[in-house]
C-alpha cells in the first residue's frame, strides 16, 4: 500500500513555541554549541490506498490548523543547516497516531496506518552537533528511532507470525547451578531455593514445565508481586523494645520475627480495628484500602511506585506509573472514581555528574513531570499532593511516586468472580511492550539494563483508559445494578496476574488467542504476561455480557471475552486455539512460595560529633529557602491541573499571590456536601541514620500537615510504601526492620491505621566499573483525613497585620539531619537526630485541630524543614506581610531559628482571641513567638529580611 | 424545565462540573455521547441550552479538539446552526472552545448575515501556550464594556471575586488577521478578556473568549464551571464574605434567565 508524508509546521512569521522550548532545553541541559534557530515540524506518515482528493482534504481539515499552519506532502527542502526527525520505534505505543486512524476511519471510511513523528531543522549547527542534542534532551533512544535525514519508508513494519508452539523447559534434571542460571537467563530472578521448590513440584507431576508455567510462576512469585522480604521469617539483631506481636524474644538480646509486614505494619491496624476504629473498610486485601466517608460513600487510597522503568524512559515511565495507579483505583471494591492523584520524586541534585547509561537529572525530573502531567491531565485527575527530594544517592535509581484517591458507594466495596463468570477484558489492546516488568522491577538495575529491559519500558496512552473508566463507571452504576462480579486491574504480570488472582478461588480457562493484539507475531507466553497498559479485567455473568459490550461500543473501548472463571480442580489452564499450553494449580501459584528465612542487625549510630562553628543566621534563612528540597515547587505544580472536577477547596498553592505552599490538599469528593477530604504525605529521608524516626517523622509530618488545613486527627488513614537500597544483606535488611518497628509504634501512638502499602526493596545501580550505588532508604507515608465541615478549612497564608503568631509544641536542641546542618556541617550544635515524641505529638495534633474547628486560627502552618525562622517567614510572605519575631532563649539563637523539632505548629490568631487560644491550648505547650505587621519584613533579634528577597530566593530554588 | 444538553467523547472530562453549573443555575441538564449524538442529530432539538465541556477530546491528538471537531463538522454543523437560529445558547469552556472555533460556530458570520450552509473556514485559532506548556492557575476577567454576550452581561463582581481559573496547553488566541480582531472588538464579540498583566498564554489582544454576533454562543478558556461555589474561590479563606455569586454561577444564570425570556417570547409570538 502507498506511504504518504504530510508536513506541518507554522506559518512563517507566526510563533514556534515547540522550538522555542526545544533551544531552552539545550540551553538548560548546558549544550556547549546552540543553534541560533530551531524550527519544528510535525510529520505524518500515512500508510493506505489515498487519492490526492482524500490526501488534501485531510490534510486542510484534519492535520493542518487554517489560521496558523502551512502544510506540504513528502518532503520539503530544508530551512537550515541540519535537520533532525524523531520517530517512535515499530511497537511503540503512539497514541496521536491512533487517534488519527481512527479520524481518517470516521471521516473516509477508510483503515490507514499512521505513525507521527517530529522534525527538527536546527539553524547554525552541524547534523552531528544537532543530532547530539537530540540524543541529550529531545529523544530517548529506548521508544524512539533518531534519523539524520527526512523519514519516509516505502512501508511500516508489520509483525510477522512466528512459532506459536509453548516449549517444554527441561528442569527436573538440572543442577543448582543450572537452575540459579535459568533463573537468570530467563528474567525469572527467583533465588536457588524457589527454583528447587518448583523443581520439585515438577518432579512430582512426573513431567517438565512449559514456558508460559515458569513466567507465570516467576511473576507471581516476584517480590513486586508477594512481597517476599516483609514477609519473611527474620532474625533480627539491635535495638527491640520489649513486647512485640509476633517477635520471639532470644537471651542475649535477639529476636525471631514471623512475617515483618504482619508483625509491624498490619498489626498496627488490627490493633487500632481491635481498639474501636470502626471506619476501616477494606485493608491490605485489595488494589487500595478504603475507608468509610460519610453514611453512603467510601474513599480509597493507593500509592505506588515506578523507579526502574523511569531511570530508563523517564516520560514513560511515569506516565504509566500514575496509570497502573489510577487503574489500581478503578479495580477497587467493584470500580471507584478517581478524584485526586498524588506524586513525589526523588532524584539526584542537577549539577551532579552521572555515570555511563544514567539520564541528567534535571532531564529525569522534566521528564517525569511531564509524563505525570500528560497523563494525569487527560485522565481528568487532578494532581493536587506531592514532593520532591533531592539527593545525589538517587543519581542511577530515582524514585517516581505515584498515588490516587477515589471515591464509592459503600455498598460496592468488593466483590469475586463466579463459578461460570466470563472473563471479560476492556481497554487497550496487547503487544509486546512491558514484558518481564513484574521481575525487572524486583532484580537490580545495572549500566547494560537500557538494552536489556527496554521492552519493559512504555508509553501509556490515557485516552484509552479514560474510555475505559467511562463505560466501567456506566457498567458500575448500571440501573439494574453493578453488570459484573469482579473487576481488577492488568499491572505487573499481565493477564497473567489479573487472572491468577481473580481465579484463585475458583480456577480459569483463558483462551488466549482471544486478545486483540497490537500487531501479530506475539506467542501465546507473550499476551499472558505481556504488561501492556490500559487493560482492565472483569467477571461478568453470561446474561451481562452484550449489556456491558454495547456500553463499552458506545465509549469506543474494546472488549474481548478470554474466557471462563471456574474449573473442577480450581487449576489455572491456558490454551491456545482450543490446544491446553499450560495447567498450573492455584494452591502452587498462590501457596507454594516457600517461607524464606532472613538475618538482620541494626548498631546505632554514633549521632553526637558536633562541630564549633557558629553560623550567621542572616544569611542562612534565604540559603535555606532556595535549598531546592525546601524551595517551591510552582513550576511543577502550575503543570498539573488541580481543578478538574471542580472538587478543590485548598489547592496546593495559596495565598493572595497563588504561590504559598499549602500543608495539604483538600476537595469534596461528594458533589455539593460541605464533607472533606485532606490529601497530604510525609517524608523524612534526612533523619536516615535512624530509619525508625524516618517512620515516626514521617507519619507526624503527614498527620500534622493534614491538622493545618482542617483534618481531623482521629479519622485519618495512611500508607507506606518503602524504597530500599536492598534487602540482601544484614544492614539494609536491619534498617527494614528498625524502620517498620518505627511504623508500628507512630500508628499505634497517632491511632493512623495502615490501610494499603507497597514496596520496592533493590534500589540501586551497578555503574560500568562495578561500583554500587545505594539509594538512601526512603519511606513514604501518604495519608488521607477527613474534613467534617470545609467552612472550618484554613490555609497557610498570613492574613493580617496585628495577627499574634503562636508557637504549639516544644522544641528542642536536637539538630541532627536538620537542613541547616546540612548546609553548615560544622555548625557548632547538639548534633542528635529529633526524636518524635509518641504521647505529645498526638496531643498536639488533637489540641490544634480543636481551636482550628472551633474558628480561632486564622493561618496555621507546621513547623518542619528549615525550621521555625523559616515556616514563619513562609506564612508571612505567602501572606503578603511581614512578621517580627521574638523568640525564647532557653537554647541558642541559632538552634531556635533552625532546629527541626517534630510535632511543632505555628497558628495565627486576633489579638482579642489569643487568650481563648491560649485557654484552649491549655493541654500542650505553647509560646507567643510574634507579630505579623504591615511592614514587608522578616526580623528576629539584629536580622531582618524583606519579603521580596525572601520569597524570590524561595522561588528561584528549583527550576525547571 | 431548562433543559441543558451536554456533548460528551472520549477524553472529555468536565462534563460534570458542567452539569452541576446548569443544575445550581436552575436548568436540568442532560449528557449525550457523540457517538450517539452523531447518529441522531435531533437530540439537539431538544435542547434549550447546549455545553461543549472542557477536556481533551481524543487526546487532542494533531491539536486540541481537532478530531471531535472534524467530526461535528461532519454531522452536526446544520444541527447546532438551528440551535443558535432558534435562540439557544451555547457555552464552550476550553477543549469546548477549541472545538466551536474549528467547527465553524465561532466567530460565526458577520454581524447582520447568517450562517453559511456549510461550515466556513476558520479564522481564529487557539494555539500552544508560548511557553509550550500545560498551564493551570486563577486570572483576571474582565468583560469588555460593548460586548454582546448574554452569558456574560451585568456580572456582579468584586476586584477580588472578578477570577476564573484556567488549565489549558493550546489557549494562545490568534486571529487570521489584524482585520479579524478588528471586527470582533468593534462588533462586540469580545465576550472576555485576560487582565493585561495576567495573559498567561500570550492571546493577541488578550482576548479570553469570543462570542458569536448574537451573544449566544460563548467560546472562552478558561473553566467557569470550576468557579460555583464561594469555597472554590483560590483565597477564600481570606475573604471575610463574597458579597455576590461566584462569577461561574452568575454566567449560567444568566443564560438560563435568558432561555426563560426567549421561551415567553416565542410563546407570545406563538400567540399573535
Amino acid at each position: 500500500m502507498a506511504m504518504h508524508r504530510i508536513e506541518v509546521h507554522p506559518t512563517q512569521g507566526r510563533a514556534d513555541p515547540r522550538g522555542e522550548d526545544a533551544l531552552q532545553k539545550a540551553r538548560a541541559a548546558g549544550i556547549e554549541t546552540l543553534p541560533q534557530k530551531v524550527d519544528t515540524t510535525a510529520v505524518y506518515l500515512i500508510e493506505g490506498d489515498l487519492d490526492n482528493t482524500s490526501i488534501s482534504r485531510l490534510t486542510d481539515e484534519l492535520l493542518c490548523d487554517a489560521v496558523t499552519e502551512t502544510s506540504s506532502q513528502g518532503i520539503s527542502t530544508p530551512h537550515a543547516e541540519s535537520i533532525i526527525e524523531v520517530h517512535p520505534l515499530p511497537g511503540v505505543m503512539d497514541p496521536s497516531a491512533q487517534a488519527v486512524e481512527l479520524a481518517v476511519y470516521r471521516i473516509l471510511g477508510k483503515e490507514v496506518s499512521v505513525q507521527t513523528g517530529w522534525r527538527y531543522d536546527f539553524h547554525g549547527i552541524e547534523t552531528n552537533v544537532a543530532e547530539e542534542l537530540v540524543r541529550k534532551c529531545l529523544a530517548n533512544e529506548i521508544v524512539t528511532g533518531i534519523h539524520t535525514t527526512p523519514f519516509f519508508p516505502t512501508e511500516f513494519e508489520h509483525g510477522h507470525a512466528h512459532d506459536m508452539s509453548v516449549p517444554f523447559i527441561p528442569l527436573t534434571t538440572l543442577s543448582d547451578d543450572q537452575l540459579e542460571k535459568l533463573s537468570r537467563d530467563a528474567h525469572m530472578f527467583l533465588d536457588l531455593e524457589e527454583m528447587q521448590t518448583i523443581q520439585a513440584h515438577y518432579k512430582s507431576l512426573g513431567r517438565e514445565p512449559r514456558e508460559i508455567e515458569l513466567e507465570t510462576l516467576a511473576q507471581t512469585w516476584s517480590e513486586h508481586c508477594v512481597h517476599k522480604t516483609l514477609k519473611a521469617t527474620i532474625h533480627f539483631t539491635g535495638p527491640c523494645e520489649d513486647k512485640r506481636p509476633g517477635h520471639d524474644y532470644h537471651d542475649g538480646g535477639s529476636v525471631t520475627i514471623n512475617n515483618l509486614l504482619k508483625c509491624t505494619v498490619a498489626a498496627a491496624t488490627h490493633e487500632l480495628m481491635a481498639d474501636g476504629i470502626d471506619w476501616c473498610l477494606s485493608v491490605f486485601v485489595d488494589n487500595a484500602g478504603i475507608i468509610a466517608f460519610d453514611e453512603d460513600h467510601a474513599v480509597c487510597f493507593k500509592a505506588e511506585t515506578h523507579n526502574h522503568p523511569s531511570a530508563l524512559e523517564p516520560y514513560g515511565g511515569a506516565a504509566t506509573g500514575i496509570g497502573g495507579c489510577i487503574r489500581d483505583i478503578m479495580g477497587t471494591g467493584l470500580a471507584a472514581k478517581p478524584i485526586a492523584a498524588t506524586n513525589v520524586f526523588c532524584v539526584a541534585n542537577f549539577d551532579h555528574e552521572v555515570p555511563k547509561a544514567c539520564l541528567k537529572p534535571r532531564r529525569i525530573l522534566g521528564e517525569v513531570v511531564r509524563g505525570v502531567r500528560d497523563y494525569g491531565n487527560r485522565m481528568g485527575i487532578p494532581t493536587l499532593n506531592g514532593s520532591v527530594w533531592f539527593d545525589d544517592r538517587y543519581v542511577g535509581n530515582p524514585l517516581v511516586f505515584c498515588g490516587c484517591v477515589g471515591v464509592m458507594p459503600r455498598d460496592l466495596i468488593s466483590g469475586d468472580a463466579q463459578q461460570g463468570d466470563r472473563i471479560i477484558a476492556i481497554g487497550g489492546r496487547t503487544g509486546r511492550d512491558g514484558i518481564h516488568g513484574a521481575t525487572f522491577s524486583s532484580a537490580e538495575l545495572t549500566d547494560t539494563h537500557a538494552d536489556e529491559f527496554s521492552h519493559a519500558v512504555q508509553i501509556g496512552n490515557a485516552i484509552t483508559e479514560k474510555k475505559a473508566l467511562d463505560a466501567i463507571l456506566e457498567a458500575r452504576d448500571y440501573e439494574g445494578g453493578c453488570l459484573y462480579n469482579a473487576i481488577t486491574d492488568c499491572g505487573a504480570g499481565g493477564f497473567s496476574s489479573a487472572v491468577g488472582e481473580m481465579g484463585e478461588q475458583v480456577g480459569a480457562t483463558v483462551q488466549l488467542d482471544k486478545a486483540p493484539l497490537k500487531y501479530n507475531g506475539l506467542t501465546p507466553s507473550e499476551i499472558w504476561i505481556s504488561e501492556a497498559q490500559e487493560r482492565m479485567v472483569l467477571a461478568v455473568s453470561e446474561e451481562n455480557v452484550a449489556i456491558i459490550a454495547e456500553i463499552c461500543e458506545r465509549h469506543d473501548a474494546e472488549l474481548c471475552d478470554l474466557g471462563t472463571f471456574g474449573t473442577p480442580e480450581k487449576e489455572l489452564v491456558l490454551k491456545y486455539k482450543d490446544e491446553e499450553i499450560g495447567r498450573l494449580s492455584m494452591s502452587f501459584m498462590h501457596d507454594g512460595l516457600p517461607g524464606t528465612t532472613k538475618v538482620a542487625r541494626w548498631t546505632p549510630k554514633n549521632e553526637t560529633e558536633s562541630g564549633d562553628k557558629k553560623i550567621d543566621v542572616q544569611a542562612m534563612l534565604p540559603r535555606l529557602l532556595a535549598h531546592p528540597n525546601i524551595a517551591s515547587k510552582q513550576c511543577i505544580i502550575e503543570q498539573y491541573d488541580h481543578e478538574v472536577q471542580g472538587r478543590s477547596v485548598i489547592r496546593p498553592v495559596v495565598g493572595p499571590e497563588g504561590n504559598g505552599p499549602s500543608d495539604a490538599a483538600v476537595i469534596t469528593p461528594v458533589r455539593g456536601s460541605t464533607r472533606g477530604l485532606a490529601i497530604a504525605n510525609g517524608l523524612a529521608t534526612a533523619l536516615e541514620d535512624d530509619p525508625y524516626t524516618i517512620a515516626a517523622s514521617g507519619i507526624d509530618e503527614c498527620v500534622r500537615n493534614i491538622v493545618c488545613v482542617g483534618g481531623d486527627p482521629s479519622r485519618i488513614a495512611i500508607l507506606d510504601n518503602f524504597c530500599w537500597p536492598g534487602a540482601k544483606d544484614e544492614e539494609s535488611l536491619g534498617r527494614l526492620v528498625r524502620c517498620s518497628h518505627g511504623c508500628y509504634d507512630a500508628a499505634k501512638a497517632y491511632r493512623t491505621p495502615f490501610i494499603s502499602g507497597k514496596d520496592s526493596l533493590n534500589n540501586q545501580f551497578t555503574t560500568e566499573g562495578g561500583e554500587t550505588i545505594c539509594i538512601p532508604p526512603t519511606l513514604l507515608i501518604s495519608g488521607f483525613g477527613i474534613v467534617h465541615d470545609i467552612r472550618t478549612c484554613t490555609t497557610m497564608d498570613a492574613k493580617t497585620p496585628g495577627n499574634v503568631l503562636v508557637l504549639v509544641g516544644e522544641t528542642t536542641t536536637n539538630m541532627g539531619g536538620s537542613f541547616a546542618l546540612q548546609l553548615e556541617p560544622e555548625m557548632n550544635c547538639d548534633t542528635v537526630l529529633p526524636r518524635v515524641d509518641l504521647t505529645q505529638g498526638p496531643l498536639n495534633a488533637t489540641a490544634v485541630h480543636k481551636v482550628i474547628t472551633s474558628g480561632l486560627v486564622r493561618s496555621a502552618h507546621d513547623c518542619s524543614e528549615g525550621g521555625l525562622l523559616l515556616a514563619a517567614a513562609e506564612m508571612a510572605f505567602s501572606g503578603n506581610l511581614g512578621v517580627k519575631l521574638d523568640l525564647p532563649t532557653e537554647h541558642s539563637f541559632e538552634t531556635t531559628c533552625f532546629a527541626e523539632t517534630p510535632s511543632r505548629y505555628l497558628l495565627e490568631v486576633e489579638p482579642s482571641k489569643l487568650d481563648a487560644l491560649l485557654t484552649e491550648l491549655e493541654s500542650v505547650h505553647t509560646t507567643v513567638v510574634g507579630t505579623f505587621t504591615n511592614d514587608a519584613t522578616v526580623s528576629v533579634n539584629d536580622c531582618s529580611w524583606n519579603i521580596d528577597e525572601l520569597r524570590n530566593a524561595w522561588l528561584g530554588g528549583l527550576q525547571l | 424545565m431548562t433543559r441543558a444538553l451536554i456533548i460528551t467523547a472520549p477524553g472529555i472530562n468536565c462534563d460534570l462540573e458542567l452539569a452541576e453549573a446548569f443544575t445550581l443555575a436552575g436548568a436540568e441538564p442532560f449528557s449525550v455521547h457523540i457517538n450517539k449524538l452523531m447518529r441522531n442529530p435531533s437530540l439537539i432539538d431538544g435542547a434549550d441550552l447546549i455545553g461543549f465541556p472542557g477536556g481533551f477530546s481524543y487526546g487532542d491528538a494533531v491539536a486540541a479538539g481537532r478530531i471531535m471537531a472534524n467530526l461535528m463538522r461532519a454531522t452536526l454543523y446544520e444541527a447546532l446552526v438551528e440551535a443558535v437560529r432558534r435562540g439557544v445558547p451555547i457555552i464552550a469552556p476550553c477543549n469546548g472552545f477549541q472545538i466551536a472555533v474549528q467547527i465553524g460556530l465561532l466567530p460565526g458570520p458577520i454581524l447582520g448575515s447568517d450562517y453559511s450552509t456549510t461550515p466556513p473556514k476558520p479564522t481564529v485559532s487557539l494555539a500552544q501556550n508560548t511557553s509550550a506548556r500545560f498551564i493551570d492557575k486563577w486570572v483576571e476577567f474582565v468583560v469588555p464594556s460593548n460586548s454582546r454576550c448574554v452569558w456574560t452581561k451585568n456580572l456582579k463582581v468584586t476586584p477580588e471575586t472578578s477570577i476564573i481559573p484556567i488549565a489549558h496547553g493550546e489557549g494562545r488566541f490568534v486571529p487570521r488577521d489584524e482585520e479579524v480582531l478588528q471586527q470582533l472588538e468593534e462588533s462586540g464579540q469580545i465576550a472576555c478578556r485576560y487582565g493585561s498583566n495576567d495573559n498567561p498564554n500570550g492571546s493577541v489582544g488578550d482576548v479570553m473568549g469570543i462570542c458569536d454576533g448574537s451573544g449566544l454562543v460563548l467560546g472562552l478558556m478558561p473553566h467557569p464551571e470550576r468557579f460555583l461555589r464561594t469555597t472554590q474561590h483560590p483565597q477564600w479563606t481570606r475573604i471575610e464574605k463574597q458579597e455576590n455569586e461566584p462569577l461561574g454561577l452568575q454566567m449560567f444564570r444568566n443564560a438560563v434567565a435568558h432561555t426563560k425570556q426567549n421561551n415567553t417570547q416565542n410563546c407570545v409570538e406563538g400567540a399573535v
